[in-house]
């Protein structure tokens, strides 16, 4: 049975796709598979650029904060979690489509960011990270005046 | 009647429950457990709070959806990577007549939504008595 999980339909996955890569050459991602929940592509991750800052946004249900570790470095972005599911004795397990067990997310972002001023949070299974560029990316932005 | 103006009976394919509400509704991964006295649905809906949900059990369907409050960065910013998008979630499940349904009850903790469906009476194990004559 084909469960639809993202929210791109299967046409647009191409054309998007291209253009991603064609911006963002060095930018390091796990596309993996969509449509399965290994540790490459788990959790589904957004992320864009508000002027200020980068951020990133992952939906990790069930996470604690103690079960995540996000470490930022330059521009590269590591998130890590894990979560287990015990299974107690005399129960049946009828399905298992949840997401267990380890996983390891890394991303080159397309500028450096302060790893002191990152803030995450993590609300109702969002985790939501702001990362602050440093001086010099936010220099680096070119304003073309009219004149 | 005239063969040829027959009307045709069309079987019913299960009815698919539609939202009500406008934007996408997305399918949640589930885990279905089922332990010695209920059985277990446990959904992952980032996002989504307690007043937000809504579960029906009707005639052994289960219908469960839960509303996310939208949190699209603002519509002038390109997303850099967007592998998931942002809406409801909805999920229908035929569960069977062996539940007390005046027991359901759930709770939502983290964006985990668990499904407690108690089993009726007759559905739990029961072990029968010998009596020795």
């Amino acid at each position: 049975m084909f469960l639809a999980r993202r929210s791109f339909p299967v046409m647009r996955m191409d054309t998007f796709r291209r253009d991603l890569d064609r911006l963002f050459k060095e930018f390091q991602s796990g596309f993996g598979n969509l449509w399965s929940l290994d540790e490459r592509s788990y959790p589904a991750l957004n992320i864009w650029d508000d002027g200020e800052s980068i951020c990133a946004e992952a939906e990790v249900s069930g996470f604690k904060m103690k079960d995540l570790e996000v470490t930022v470095m330059g521009n590269q972005l590591t998130i890590k979690g894990r979560r287990e599911v015990s299974k107690k004795e005399g129960t049946t397990l009828h399905r298992h489509e949840r997401f267990t067990g380890e996983f390891v997310r890394s991303m080159t972002l397309p500028v450096e960011v302060n790893p002191d001023k990152v803030d995450a949070t993590l609300k109702d299974g969002v985790l939501t990270l702001v990362m602050p560029k440093t001086q010099a990316a936010l220099a680096r932005k070119i304003t073309v005046k009219s004149g | 009647m005239d063969s040829s103006e027959a009307i045709e009976k069309r079987e019913a394919t299960t009815a698919e429950v539609e939202p009500t509400r406008g934007g996408r509704t997305y399918i949640p991964t589930v885990d279905i457990v089922e332990h010695k006295d209920e059985l277990l649905l446990i959904a992952d809906v980032p996002g989504a709070t307690h007043d937000g949900i809504d579960i029906d059990y009707e005639r052994g369907q289960l219908t469960v959806q839960a509303r996310v409050v939208p949190r699209h960065p603002p519509e002038r910013i390109n997303y850099l990577l967007q592998e998931y998008g942002i809406g409801d979630f909805c999920r229908s499940f035929q569960v069977g007549e062996g539940i007390d349904a005046d027991k359901i009850h759930a709770e939502i903790a983290e964006g985990v939504l668990t499904v407690h469906l108690p089993k009726a009476a007759e559905l739990k194990p029961r072990r029968i008595e010998v009596k020795a004559r």
